[in-house]
Order: structure tokens, then C-alpha cells, then sequence
């Protein structure tokens, strides 16, 4: 508040209080919601690096099988045992080159391609089995925090499932639901559907949690109150008003999600009840090259550090987008 | 806060019925044979003997009722049995024997009763994961508070990026590189846990040590990355509060502001999340255990599954959420006697 200066007639304290009215700077653009997100996120570095490393993983096992066009499966006995070229930099002698960049396994299968297959598994599987967990948990959250008679039963089931030991069932499941799967989908079908469908089923606690909370304190404020006077149903109002509303919450759990499926589906490769052997995937490549991780250590730490690099991108894309998303952070 | 408690109590137990129905209800869909590995001499209808010898062939629920009354009435028999026996701490009283020689679980694998298994096992588990979870909660913690007194400085950027990678880097990638590292390069550590080895002195007890560095190391990392990040959290909402300001207006010491007023009150959530954190202890890390070929639980429960010891399997899955019901009750008691605001009442 600026001090007012005494006006000298009446008519001059009107042209005051017109150029009170008036904007003494151009008006500028509505800022969108979404703008102010951006702004924020891009503040955080971590997570605007963890954003373009996933973008850019994501495309390259993508588009990778057409830049690197060499067969994942093929067999090449004559060239196996290939080391990375970057060992050619202190051995000049190492069999090594830049026709297979990241060096060849006991069988002659170039690796690089074999990471851009394997890596296409692993994302799929992370991507899809983050989207059920997704669905099934915004639903469940949905639902119990909107209508009261189903949240006493919903919560209680919420519950149940949380106390349940998780990584043994997830291996006792894939143990015992293989057989009937891969015979009906094929051996990688089969495998895919289960490994996807049980990561989903297991881990959309959370999310149900958090998206019940903010329905729950959503649902009081008037606004909806205004829409259900005006006559909206339950789902429009549930579509139009509730669920963009919560759409940060479960931003940031997609991020979480996403990070356990990549961790989780190589965890059960790694320990031998994931897809079948000669099927590539991250986990897969690394626990088979553990056998020979003296002589070959890239074998290990390539796909380790793919995993690893993927999930810590995830990690800080979810960290910025926490704080982009809060509103009370925003602009601080 | 008793009836609290008591109520939570009695809610437990339909919630580990169904969860027990759960874990059965999988199993009975489990295709494998007990029988698969008798030899093909043996003709069928012994083999059927010996499938009704293991109680299969009865109806489920006859199966479930009879585990029911095998897992919470026999084997609690023969535990107390074995406490008022030879155990040190009730050996005293009068020996009861309540046990006379009824059917106990029994391992399809061994023949032998699961929990004799799971009682042998336990000892290899709760040193290597529990000492772990140990030593990762003496270094999360004063990372935590110092970065969180110290927000934004380098401290805290270098601790938050080292937590991240804590949360990311998944055991089966971190346990190989270090037995690649310290095993395979260096030759400082064993690759192998070896569970045989007897501590008798000072040497015997450098090559125990020498070999619990990497499970150890490996396990408390994760648990690290953890506690440490719940620590900054807790203690930055804490730092802001007002009774902050009203202790350091009255002229205390910082160290006493920030290890005792806000230190205390951090903790709170904190040693909840310790004790949710608890099952996994007992719980075994499966894939740590699996890296470094420790026989413990998680590795238990593997060989279990690819056997097809479903007895076994149904056991231990159980036992998991016994633990795990019991440490969620466990939490919320400690939070609500930390906590003075907290009434559940």
C-alpha cells in the first residue's frame, strides 16, 4: 500500500481514483496452471535429468531395433566372447570392435542389441504393470472415498492386501500360475501377462490410500456441492470435477510404480522364476552373466547400470514432480 | 490405549484367517506333484497310499482345518514344552509335557517338521539381516539430522543423491559388484557366507566378520537410503515449528534445540517406520540371501518353492504375516504412547 496523495479538487480526485483503476504496467497472459507446474519442475535439475534420461531410454528401446539392426537371438560361435570396445583404450590385443560396441556373449549374440531388446521387456513391463496398478488403485481409492457404504468394506480390503507378505506371493504365484499361462500364451506371452498382472495386483495400495484421502476432503468442498445441486451424476461429477483434481497424487505414485515394476520384474528374473532363458531382459542378462562375472564384468554392470540409472531417473522425475504438483512448494 | 490395543489384538485375527485362506487357497491351485519324484517302479496305488499318507487326499477344507489345528495348537504345544524343558529362561518350572507325539507340520522335502527347518535357519537370518537393519539405522540416522539442519547445503544435496541411489540400485545388482570388487579384484572378502563357521577366538571371529562385511553392507545400504530420508523429513517439518523458536529465544545451546527438542520429536514417526520394517528382518532378504549363498529363511523359502514343499511354503508365507500384522500393531501402539497427541480413543 502506497500513500495516497491528497487531492486537490474533486475532479482530480476522480482522474486519481479512474488512474487507480487503470493498469500502469500491459497486462500480461493468463498464467496456466500447467505452466506453473513447469516452471517449478524445471527448477529441480534432478528431476529434469531423470525426465529426458527416461524419455530418452524409452525411445532408444523403442526405435533401437532400427539403429542397431543386428538380430538379438542370432548365434555367431565364431565371434563369441567379443569385450566391449571402450577395452580396446588399455588392451590393444582384446577381441574388440565397433562391430558389436558393447561385445558379444558366450554364444556370439551381440549385447547391445540384446540390451535394446531386453531393455524393451523390462519398460513394457514396468509401463504396463504401473498402469493397472495405476487403474486399480485410483478405482478402488475412487470409489471408497466417494461412496460411504462401499469405504468401511473397500479400506478393510485395502488393508488385508498390505499386510500380506508380498515378494514370497508374488513368487509362489509365478511358480504356480506359469504352466497354465504359457501353455494357453506361448512360453513369453504367457510369462508377460502373469509378471505384468501380478506387479499390478500387488502394488496399488498406496495409491488407493492416497487417492481416497484427497477424495474424502475433496468431496466437502463447494464446488462439488455446486454440481450436485445442478443435478450432475455421480459419475460426471466423479469424471469432471474429482479425478482432475486428484490427478497429482497419483502422478507422483505412476513415478513410485514404475520404479518398483522395473526393480520387482528384475528381482524375480534375477532369481530364475521370470521369462524363459533365451529371452532377453535386463534382470535376465544380468543374472546370467553373474555365472561369469570374473572374466566378463561388463555383462553384469551394463545391464545393472541400465536398471539402475532407469530407476533413479524414475526416482528423481517423482521427487520433482512432488514438489511441482504442491502448491503450497510452488513458487517458493 | 489398552483397549486400543486389545481391540487391534482381536481384529488380528480374522485378518490372518483370511490372509492364512489366502495363502492356502494358491496353493491348493499349485500343479505340482509331491510324488513326482518317487520312482516310476513305484506302482500307482502306492503312490495313492502315499499321496493319503500326506493328508491329500481329502477334501480342502478337511486340509486347511487340520494346518489350522497343527499351526496354532500343536506346535505352540511343543514350544512351550521345549521352554519349560531344557530352555534357560523357564527351565525352571515343572516339565510340562503337553506334547504326546501328535502330527506335526511336516516338509515334504525332509520329512522332517517345518518348524524344527525354520528354527535351525532363523539364527544365520537374524544375524546377517538384523545386523544390517542394525547398522543401517546408525548411519541413516545422523545423515539425516544433519541434512536437514544443514537444508540445501552440500551435505544434504550429496545425502539425497547417495539415498537416491540407495532406493535404486536394486541387491542383485549391488551384491555381485561388490563380490566382483572385493572378492574377484581385491581378494579381501569371501564371495560366500559361510554358515558352518564356529566363532571360537580372535581369528575365527576376523573371518566371521570378514565375511558378514558384504551382505551387511549390501542390505544396510537399502535400509539407509530409507531411514535416513524419513529422518531429514521428519526433521525439517520440525525445524520450522514454533517451539523452536521459543527454545532458541530462551537462550538454550543448539545442540540441546536440535538433539533434544527437535531430535525427540522427530523420532516419532521415525521409530514407526523402524518397526514396520521390522518382518523383513525375520523375513529374510530373499535375494541378498540368494547373492551371497546365505541358508537362511528367504533362501528357505526359495529351495521351498522350487521344490514344491508346499507345507513349507504355506509356513513360512504365514509366519511372514504374523510378523508383519504384528509390527503394523506395534507401530501404532508406539505411535500413540510417543506421541501424547495422538489418542485413538
Amino acid at each position: 500500500m502506497t500513500e495516497q496523495a491528497v487531492p486537490a479538487s474533486p475532479i482530480e480526485a476522480d482522474i486519481e481514483i479512474f488512474g487507480a483503476l487503470t493498469d500502469k504496467e500491459p497486462q500480461k497472459p493468463p498464467r496456466s496452471q500447467w505452466k506453473d507446474v513447469w516452471d517449478q519442475f524445471r527448477k529441480h535439475k534432478g528431476a529434469v535429468f531423470g525426465g529426458g534420461f527416461l524419455m530418452f531410454i524409452t525411445l532408444g528401446v523403442i526405435l533401437g531395433p532400427w539403429l542397431w539392426d543386428a538380430d538379438p537371438k542370432a548365434l555367431d560361435i565364431r565371434n563369441k566372447d567379443w569385450r566391449p570396445v571402450y577395452t580396446l583404450l588399455w588392451n590393444a590385443d582384446a577381441k574388440a570392435g565397433w562391430i558389436h560396441p558393447f561385445g558379444t556373449d558366450q554364444l556370439g549374440r551381440d549385447i547391445l542389441a540384446q540390451m535394446i531388446a531386453g531393455g524393451r521387456v523390462s519398460m513394457a513391463v514396468g509401463w504396463l504393470a504401473m498402469g493397472l496398478a495405476l487403474l486399480i488403485g485410483t478405482a478402488i481409492g475412487v470409489l471408497s472415498g466417494y461412496f460411504k457404504r462401499l469405504d468401511f468394506l473397500m479400506m478393510r480390503f485395502t488393508d488385508l492386501v498390505l499386510s500380506l507378505p508380498i515378494l514370497p506371493l508374488t513368487l509362489l504365484a509365478v511358480t504356480l500360475f506359469r504352466q497354465p499361462l504359457n501353455s494357453r500364451f506361448g512360453p513369453e506371452g504367457g510369462m508377460f501377462i502373469l509378471i505384468v498382472g501380478i506387479i499390478g495386483l500387488t502394488s496399488w495400495m498406496q495409491t488407493a490410500r492416497i487417492v481416497r484421502g484427497d477424495i474424502l476432503a475433496l468431496k466437502e468442498r463447494e464446488f462439488i456441492l455446486a454440481a450436485r445441486s445442478i443435478g450432475t451424476t455421480s459419475g460426471k461429477i466423479i469424471r469432471r470435477h474429482l479425478l482432475p483434481n486428484v490427478i497429482s497424487p497419483i502422478m507422483v505414485s505412476a513415478t513410485l510404480g514404475l520404479a518398483t515394476a522395473i526393480i520387482t520384474e528384475s528381482a524375480l528374473s534375477f532369481l530364475g522364476v521370470g521369462f524363459p532363458s533365451d529371452f532377453p531382459t535386463w534382470g535376465k542378462l544380468l543374472a546370467d552373466a553373474v555365472q561369469r562375472m570374473q572374466d566378463f564384468p561388463e555383462r553384469v554392470l551394463l545391464p545393472g547400470i541400465a536398471i539402475s540409472l532407469t530407476v533413479l531417473s524414475v526416482n528423481y522425475l517423482g521427487d520433482g514432480l512432488r514438489d511441482a504438483l504442491d502448491p503450497r512448494i510452488r513458487g517458493r | 490405549m489398552l483397549t486400543f490395543t486389545f481391540r487391534r489384538l482381536i481384529l488380528s485375527i480374522p485378518t490372518l484367517l483370511f490372509i492364512s485362506l489366502v495363502i492356502f487357497g494358491l496353493l491348493q491351485l499349485a500343479p505340482g506333484d509331491p510324488m513326482a519324484q518317487v520312482p516310476l517302479t513305484v506302482p500307482p496305488e502306492v503312490k495313492q497310499k502315499m499321496r493319503e499318507a500326506l493328508g491329500l487326499g481329502a477334501p480342502w477344507y478337511v486340509q486347511y482345518y487340520k494346518w489350522l489345528i497343527q499351526f496354532f495348537w500343536i506346535e505352540p504345544k511343543i514350544l512351550i514344552d521345549y521352554l519349560t524343558n531344557s530352555s534357560l529362561l523357564l527351565g525352571w518350572l515343572p516339565d510340562t509335557s503337553f506334547y504326546n507325539g501328535e502330527l506335526r507340520v511336516i516338509s515334504w522335502q525332509t520329512r522332517s517338521p517345518v518348524m524344527d527347518i525354520v528354527i535351525q535357519r532363523m539364527p544365520q537370518t537374524l544375524w546377517v539381516v538384523g545386523l544390517s537393519y542394525i547398522v543401517g539405522i546408525v548411519i541413516a540416522i545422523p545423515i539425516g539430522i544433519y541434512s536437514a539442519y544443514r537444508h540445501y547445503s552440500v551435505f544434504d544435496q550429496a545425502g539425497t543423491f547417495i539415498t537416491m541411489v540407495g532406493f535404486s540400485i536394486p541387491p542383485f545388482f549391488t551384491g555381485p559388484l561388490l563380490i566382483v570388487i572385493f572378492s574377484v579384484y581385491l581378494g579381501w572378502l569371501p564371495s560366500i557366507y559361510d554358515t558352518t563357521h564356529v566363532v571360537t577366538d580372535w581369528a575365527s571371529f576376523k573371518v566371521q566378520f570378514y565375511q558378514m562385511i558384504m551382505p551387511v553392507m549390501v542390505l544396510a545400504l537399502q535400509t539407509t537410503a530409507q531411514i535416513s530420508r524419513y529422518m531429514r523429513g521428519a526433521m525439517l517439518d520440525n525445524l520450522n515449528q514454533d517451539y523452536v523458536r521459543t527454545a532458541r529465544a530462551k537462550g538454550l545451546r543448539e545442540g540441546v534445540v536440535v538433539m533434544v527438542h527437535v531430535l525427540r520429536n522427530s523420532m516419532i514417526p521415525v521409530v514407526t517406520v523402524i518397526a514396520l520394517g521390522m518382518p523383513a528382518i525375520f523375513g529374510g532378504a530373499i535375494i541378498t540371501e540368494n547373492v551371497f549363498k546365505v541358508n537362511g529363511i528367504g533362501q528357505l523359502l526359495l529351495t521351498a518353492l522350487f521344490a514344491n514343499d508346499l507345507p513349507m511354503v504355506m509356513t513360512l508365507t504365514f509366519i511372514f504375516a504374523i510378523l508383519i500384522v504384528l509390527f503394523n500393531l506395534i507401530a501404532d501402539v508406539l505411535y500413540g504412547l510417543l506421541d501424547p497427541r495422538i489418542r485413538y480413543d
